[in-house]
């Protein structure tokens, strides 16, 4: 086994997919590191499921390897492993606390030590007094945060949260990232798998992109984005726009506008140029695509 | 194999507490109870009416020579010269009925009976005394008292079964030993098998409707999940049918003293509850695993319960064919009903009640049934890895096959 394969929580090398003739995943590579967020993403169909499940050996992939936590994925292995489905529920009928200890038993938890930790973890979501209800009396929202709650209950050293914020208003989403990066600052390898893109960018150390069953794009995020910047700078003035040197197009906004550079043009010399013609300037910024715009201009490519 | 003690330990806690499960194990008892408590209410009744005095009954001789009213001891005779005297006794209360002998009686046998009171037949104490003191007053004249006793009561049958070699065969009784108790108890059987399986099925589609089956899977393997489905409700319906045996064990101990003697003597053979336990847990793999099998092939539970409802009946002909079994031992009917896997668990039981399953028939119904099992199991982890995870989609022949020769 070589070191990178030491370090790396999973490996994936050239694995493919078809259901009834229609080729699902293609060929794909791609490896997790311990204490990194890999931002599996790609829009709806595009495979991250079937991958995913793959890993997870719910389902065989017709060729290629798949190696966890150092080895084909185990009885053993799969203790070590948190998954939240996509697809997902909870037995209706059951208290949450029930559920996360059943749930917790199943990865090898005694039945004490999960009652702790689901104590714990309900706690830190703000939920312990809601540990007695019955699944079918929480709401959506909170269904779902048991069932993230019951993916990472065993501290598993690799979490696979597939489309998590789906579903969750705005300041539960904040809650679920900062528990997120909670994780990953504990050393554990995070795959994180979203159709919303522009969600977890903030999140991400580097990101696989998916179309139609293929990588499209594979990477850290702020190479990809340095990468995939278009040269150009968003702009908000008082005043009308003064001729400026090295533009080669303009696109106006609502609130703002976007300058295009030419190749010779650095974004600093368009600044010089405003600040020498006394323009009042109330935002300058160097564009950044977002993960959207990359997807879209690799889409149109192809 | 820790994993897999805790699914059953889920399953079987789940089960136990679900409201149907406690409903239909206390149904039966409290039905057994409420049929013999009220058998027991009227026979009391009944009771009391002989017990309140000896009733008062008056008769009108037209025919003539019926006048010895001596050995008459349950009721008391009175005699009238005329109908209207009667009539009127009766009116005022004195007597509770009066019958007439007319005079063609000797020839025609004719009894006049007239009564104040709505009834659905004579009282058995009135028509037993009143029969016994017309034989007694025509006959004993010409006959001696023991023969007259005789003609009243010419056969008291006594029956003993015996087996092929001419000895005393242990299993006796009536006809509950017969008929009865293996056709209750088979039923009971038939109904726990079926609860266990319908349970699984409504398990499988809730875990697959409510998309937990995946979180499952990720956790243990489709044969740690099956199993410990199996066992768990298994283990529950076992539980059901002991606690049915028990308590029927014990009401009919409650109450065998007063039902006429129906039940008395009977016991529940030991054969019956060790073979009964085997066939059990055999039936309840055969069922089980065919409807996990549905319960992965079909989307939701209503689809799966259709598919099932076919299933149902086929696995419970034999108790149809009960009284036909106890006659026919030998025959290709019953022969079949015997082996065929889905039928061989009802039958066997119902067989072993009556009396009439051979050795050999034992030892080769079990073997098939594990046979059966055995490839069934097979066969069902196969198409379970498969289509467990397809929501929302029936599955195709086609596919079915195809997983078949795949996985």
């Amino acid at each position: 086994m070589s070191k990178s394969a030491d370090m790396d929580t999973v490996n994936v090398s050239r694995i493919s997919k078809s259901f009834s003739s229609a080729l699902v995943v293609d060929s794909i590579s791609f490896d997790v590191r311990q204490g990194e967020i890999l931002g599996l993403i790609g829009p709806n169909g595009a495979g991250k499921t079937t991958t995913i499940r793959m890993i997870m050996d719910i389902i065989k992939p017709d060729s290629g390897e798949i190696c966890v936590l150092g080895e084909r994925l185990s009885a053993i292995t799969k203790k070590r492993i948190g998954y939240l489905p996509e697809e997902r529920g909870l037995y209706r009928k059951l208290k949450v606390i029930d559920s996360l200890i059943y749930l917790a038993s199943l990865k090898g938890i005694a039945s004490h030590d999960a009652r702790n930790r689901a104590e714990e973890l309900l706690k830190r979501i703000d939920m312990l007094p809601h540990k007695n209800k019955k699944i079918e009396e929480l709401s959506r929202g909170m269904g779902q945060f048991i069932q993230f709650l019951a993916s990472i209950i065993h501290n598993p050293q690799l979490v696979i949260l597939d489309e998590p914020f789906a579903g969750l208003d705005p300041v539960n989403t904040e809650i679920l990232k900062e528990i997120i990066l909670e994780l990953r600052n504990e050393g554990k390898a995070i795959i994180l798998s979203t159709h919303r893109m522009n969600e977890v960018e903030e999140l991400c150390d580097r990101i696989f992109m998916m179309n139609r069953g293929q990588n499209v794009l594979y990477g850290e995020l702020a190479e990809v984005k340095s990468k995939y910047r278009n040269n150009s700078i968003l702009l908000e003035l008082e005043g009308e726009l003064p001729h400026l040197e090295g533009i080669t197009g303009k696109h106006d906004y609502k609130d703002h506008i976007e300058l295009f550079l030419d190749k010779e043009t650095s974004p600093y010399e368009i600044l010089k140029q405003l600040t020498k013609q006394e323009v009042r300037v109330s935002r300058f910024e160097v564009s950044s695509p977002s993960l959207n715009d990359i997807f879209l201009q690799l889409v149109e490519k192809e | 194999m820790k994993e897999t003690l805790q699914v059953i330990k889920h399953e079987f806690i789940h089960m136990v507490k679900t409201k149907g499960f406690v409903i239909i194990t206390l149904i039966f008892p409290l039905i057994a109870l409420v049929i013999l408590g009220g058998y027991q209410f009227i026979q009391r009744i009944d009771a009391q009416d002989t017990t309140t005095g000896i009733a008062c009954v008056g008769y009108v001789d037209e025919a003539g020579g019926f006048d010895d009213i001596s050995q008459t001891v349950e009721i008391a005779l009175i005699p009238y010269q005329s109908p209207e005297e009667a009539t009127k006794a009766l009116i005022a209360g004195d007597i509770r009925e009066y019958f007439v002998i007319t005079p063609e009686y000797v020839s025609t046998g004719r009894i006049d009976r007239f009564t104040l009171a709505r009834e659905l037949e004579i009282p058995g104490s009135t028509r037993n005394e009143v029969r016994s003191f017309l034989l007694n007053n025509l006959l004993q004249a010409y006959i001696s008292d023991e023969k007259l006793e005789r003609a009243k009561s010419p056969a008291w049958f006594t029956s003993t079964r015996l087996d092929e070699t001419g000895q005393i065969s242990p299993e006796q009784g009536g006809v509950a030993g017969v008929f009865l108790l293996p056709y209750i108890f088979s039923f009971l059987f038939w109904l726990a098998i079926l609860m266990c399986s319908f349970t699984l099925l409504e398990g499988l589609a809730e875990e697959k409707e409510n998309r937990i089956m995946e979180i499952l899977l990720s956790s243990i393997s489709t044969r740690q999940l099956l199993l410990g489905k199996v066992i768990g409700l298994g283990i529950g319906g076992l539980l059901q049918i002991l606690f049915w045996f028990l308590s029927g064990w014990f009401i009919l101990g409650m109450v065998s003293t007063t039902v006429g003697g129906m039940f008395i003597g009977l016991e529940i053979p030991v054969r019956l509850i060790a073979f009964g336990a085997v066939y059990f847990i055999l039936g309840y793999l055969i069922f089980g695993t065919l409807f996990a099998i549905i319960g992965a092939l079909t989307p939701t539970f209503r689809e799966g319960q259709q598919i099932a409802f076919f299933i149902v009946p086929a696995g419970g002909i034999p108790l149809v064919f009960a009284p036909f079994f106890a006659n026919n031992p030998d025959h290709p009917v019953t022969y079949f009903l015997t082996f065929f896997p889905i039928t061989t668990p009802v039958s066997s039981v119902i067989r072993i009640g009556v009396g009439n399953i051979s050795f050999w028939e034992l030892g080769l119904s079990i073997t098939l049934l594990l046979i059966s099992v055995a490839v069934l199991l097979f066969l069902g982890a196969k198409v379970f890895r498969t289509f467990l995870l397809m929501y929302g989609k029936k599955a195709s022949l086609r596919e079915i096959i195809r997983s078949l020769s795949q996985a």
